[in-house]
């Protein structure tokens, strides 16, 4: 067994995957027995949730207004204006609306958590809570994980809402799409599996922002130069696990609920 | 030895490396139940690295530490619970949650263990921070407050609950006499009254003579002395004297 862990890289790999796995495993089994402080998992969904809304929203708004804009330049040559909006909303709910929120609220939420956390830690406060009989994942992990779990398909959803609307006004009001056939083809190629598609996406990806953002908090070493690596590491881990967890979800998934034909 | 019912910890061959340097290299040392113990030693000595290993914050990598005749060295975080909340621990930086406020910093270990009554917090809250001498100061935040205040702040955290045991870890540094001699009388009147017991890391020999029942010198992660406050100062021991004295043989 000594090859593979003989490269530096792999055993940082190893061990990190190791420690994220426990930090996963402890914070789940607290859940399932109930330790969980209510009333920090309201406050975490206020900070979490409510005040990931404004970036969620622009995102959704921008993103689906020039999503439109790139198919319909491309399907108007080809006379298929009207197929903007299904194409648009498929892609949104299967792919993009979860994705670029889980993106976002890992910049905003998973740096957050992991700068607050990983400030805690260097200052002693997270000894103080151990000293204190108060087990710091009870604590700081399982309000923001349930938090994020409860606010992500939240927020993927609110994304979805607002991209799909910017799309319509772009596509009817702008780029002169009917509107009427532009919204039963979209209603048409939508299926509900495709909305259960986004919002599981939203979930698993508020664990892996939760787990990634706590985990690097509560590694964190050597001060306030320490802080600043954490919350980098914990974006960019986290972006690029969602990244890479998205195409495996997206295959696994479509078994499950394979993209779907029009209605009629 | 002293019989093992009157001791509250007994820690035995207690070893810990850090990056390779041994800093304890097996400690020895009994706590009497409701006394007060003062550790002195040089700094990086290893004295807060001991007093960690004594609430499980560390974990040895050899020996054993016993408190109340129950071993803690090989118990995880949530079996080290009950034995936490027989013992306090006051940081060296006071550790306050920045977050909160002093009530709510001083409140927290309340309400962590099912108290509701906001009327029973306020009054607890309220003679905690009378007895460090920070009456009125309940709703600032931590980074408005002195270094001396946080830590009296961080003491009131602790005594609210009251522990039977309480680890200080420079409890008078960077204090001025008068507030040091404040929390002298405290750790001495917890001990007096409540028969607290204590474990006091400091460097300073003004408190140690003021509340010290024995002591102990931690010297090259071991227990170089160990006795009462009256065997300290009529050792001849020259590390002793070097030390009481704050003598330096190092060579410029």
């Amino acid at each position: 067994m000594k090859f593979p862990y003989s490269f530096p890289l792999t055993r940082a790999f190893s061990l990190y995957m190791g420690q994220a796995s426990l930090l996963a495993w402890e914070t789940l089994t607290s859940i399932l027995a109930g330790r969980i402080r209510w009333r920090l998992v309201v406050r975490q969904i206020v900070e979490i949730g409510f005040g990931s809304q404004a970036v969620v929203i622009v995102t959704g708004i921008f993103t689906g207004a020039v999503f439109t804009a790139q198919i319909f330049f491309q399907f108007n040559a080809l006379n298929m204006s009207t197929a903007v909006g299904p194409v648009v909303s498929v892609a949104l709910f299967r792919e993009l609306g979860p994705v670029l929120t889980g993106l976002m609220v890992a910049g905003r939420v998973g740096a957050a958590m992991s700068a607050e956390i990983g400030t805690m830690k260097v200052t002693e406060q997270i000894d103080a809570l151990r000293a204190l009989a108060v087990n710091p994942i009870d604590y700081l992990v399982v309000p923001r994980a349930v938090a994020l779990m409860v606010s992500m398909p939240l927020l993927v959803g609110e994304c979805i809402f607002f991209a799909l609307t910017a799309s319509y006004f772009v596509a009817t009001r702008i780029l002169n799409v009917n509107s009427v056939f532009f919204l039963h083809h979209m209603e048409g190629y939508t299926h509900g599996k495709d909305i259960v598609m986004a919002l599981t996406k939203g979930f698993v990806f508020a664990i892996i922002v939760a787990i990634v953002g706590c985990h690097q908090g509560l590694s964190t070493r050597n001060g306030a130069v320490g802080v600043g690596r954490s919350t980098t590491d914990a974006v960019v881990i986290s972006s690029l696990t969602i990244l890479m967890v998205n195409f495996f979800l997206t295959m696994a998934l479509n078994i499950v609920f394979p993209a779907g034909t029009a209605r009629y | 030895m002293t019989p093992v019912k009157d001791n509250m910890i007994e820690v035995r061959g207690l070893r810990q490396t850090f990056g390779g340097q041994e800093i304890l290299r097996g400690v020895d040392l009994d706590i009497p139940r409701g006394k007060t113990l003062v550790l002195l030693g040089q700094s990086g000595g290893g004295k807060s690295v001991f007093l960690r290993h004594l609430i499980g914050l560390l974990k040895p990598i050899a020996g054993s530490i016993r408190v109340e005749g129950e071993e803690i060295a090989g118990l995880d975080e949530r079996e080290l619970e009950p034995v936490r909340r027989k013992i306090g621990m006051l940081f060296q930086d006071g550790a306050l949650f920045d977050s909160m406020t002093v009530y709510e910093n001083v409140s927290f270990p309340l309400r962590e263990r099912g108290f509701r009554d906001e009327k029973v917090i306020r009054l607890k809250v309220e003679k905690a921070l009378e007895l460090v001498s920070l009456s009125g100061q309940e709703t600032k935040m931590p980074s408005n407050l002195s270094g001396g205040m946080r830590k009296r702040v961080a003491l009131a955290r602790v005594i609210i609950s009251e522990p039977s045991c309480i680890l200080y870890d420079e409890p008078t540094a960077g204090l001025d006499p008068i507030v040091s001699d404040t929390i002298n009388r405290l750790i001495r009147r917890l001990q007096s009254h409540l028969h607290v017991t204590s474990i006091v890391v400091t460097h300073d020999m003004i408190s140690t003579n003021h509340i010290a029942d024995r002591v102990a010198l931690l010297r090259s992660g071991t227990i170089h002395f160990e006795g009462t406050l009256a065997d300290l100062h009529s050792s001849q021991d020259p590390v002793i004297r070097d030390f009481i004295e704050g003598r330096s043989h190092e060579i410029d």
